[in-house]
């Protein structure tokens, strides 16, 4: 288990890293897509670590407790959050929530009418 | 009494974590026996806490919500950057480079289809109510693709917790717009096969929508929607707070 937390610890601090030096050079000071990067070292350590033979259900464990906990830190998160402010302006909320969602299901339809993956 | 304070004073991430999960048996159980799973739970659960970050404002007067009160100080810890972002990482585990390979194109391109409607009609009706600073206007957008991409950009643009929050409860709107309207127009989009859903996956972003949406519509769906799902907010976390930022102080300024 902790095998895998560590590999999880690797790619997160590679990627944060990563992260950090692309918003140093992009002279905005912060982390800028480090979580992305971070994610792009795990696939690329879980594919390593397949080949090698060393990947096992055990290690994987470790990973995908702290998966399985994304959803119950989000929810943490809006706990914590300046709500109060918020709701001043919170049918903003609603109205970016839905429109954008049927414009993509708009554009999803034109999509799949041009590449048609029935046939794939 | 002074006792059980003093034990939860000293302990509020375990504290944290016995919230949430209460939070979470609770809206699950009220999802599966009352809403016949149509809205998941995790989807009730974020908007309940929401309400409660709403309430702790008002009672403590402060800007860390439900976290301003003693009592539940540990949320801010267990919802803090480090956590959120580790979990986040956590994820990318789901997807396999097989899989990927396998939607190919029609994946790739609608991750970057799906980015770029939600951050741009997000900005736009941002920019319609009154919204005029990059930062902001940015964050909103962001928070229009999933509710982990908004307040990640937010944090890193440095956008007020108020913008935050807003995008926060934008991206959680979008997860339950997607819920709900997948199943009922899934016939009429041509959503009924692995090759349109990996695309609708991409398209639509929010792992927590999609699943369950596709869930709804035809159980065997799920993971091809997940796959490229899961890979709409790391890219979205990649471009939204550096890429997009950048065009769009270009174009506000």
């Amino acid at each position: 288990m902790i095998k895998g937390l560590a590999v999880l610890s690797f790619s997160f601090l590679l990627g944060m890293w990563c992260g950090q030096l692309l918003g140093a050079w992009l002279a905005i000071n912060t982390n800028v897509g480090g979580v992305g990067f971070a994610m792009i070292f795990l696939l690329l350590s879980k594919e390593f670590l397949s080949r090698k033979g060393w990947w096992s259900g055990e290690l994987e464990f470790g990973i995908e407790f702290w998966n399985k906990l994304y959803i119950p830190v989000v929810i943490a998160m809006a706990a914590s959050l300046n709500v109060k402010s918020a709701l001043s302006s919170g049918w903003l909320a609603i109205v970016a929530g839905i429109l954008p969602v049927l414009l993509a299901f708009w554009v999803f339809k034109a999509l799949i009418g041009k590449f048609n993956p029935t046939q794939r | 009494m002074s006792e059980l304070i003093q034990v939860i004073d000293k302990n509020g991430l375990i504290v944290a974590f016995l919230l949430v999960g209460l939070l979470t048996w609770l809206t699950d159980l009220f999802s599966k026996k009352i809403l016949n799973s149509r809205i998941p739970g995790s989807a009730i659960a974020i908007f309940l806490a929401l309400v409660f970050g709403y309430l702790g404002g008002v009672l403590a007067d402060g800007e860390k919500g439900l976290a301003d009160l003693p009592l539940f100080q540990g949320l801010s810890v267990l919802g803090g950057s480090m956590f959120r972002d580790f979990a986040i990482v956590a994820t990318a585990i789901g997807a396999s480079f097989i899989l990927i390979r396998r939607s190919g194109l029609l994946g790739l391109i609608s991750l970057i289809l799906g980015i770029g409607v939600f951050f741009i009609s997000g900005v736009a009706i941002a920019w319609m109510m009154g919204y005029r600073d990059a930062v902001s206007l940015c964050t909103i957008g962001a928070g229009a693709c999933t509710y982990i991409v908004g307040p990640v950009t937010g944090g890193a643009l440095g956008a007020s917790s108020e913008v935050i929050a807003l995008s926060i409860g934008t991206g959680v709107v979008k997860t339950i717009a997607v819920t709900i309207l997948t199943p009922v127009l899934a016939r009429k989009i041509g959503l009924d096969n692995p090759g349109a859903a990996m695309a609708f996956g991409g398209i639509m972003g929010t792992s927590s929508g999609v699943a369950a949406g596709l869930a709804a519509t035809d159980p065997k769906l799920v993971p091809y929607g997940a796959v490229t799902a899961t890979f709409y907010t790391g890219l979205g976390c990649l471009v939204c707070p550096s890429l997009f930022y950048l065009l769009l102080k270009a174009i506000v300024d």
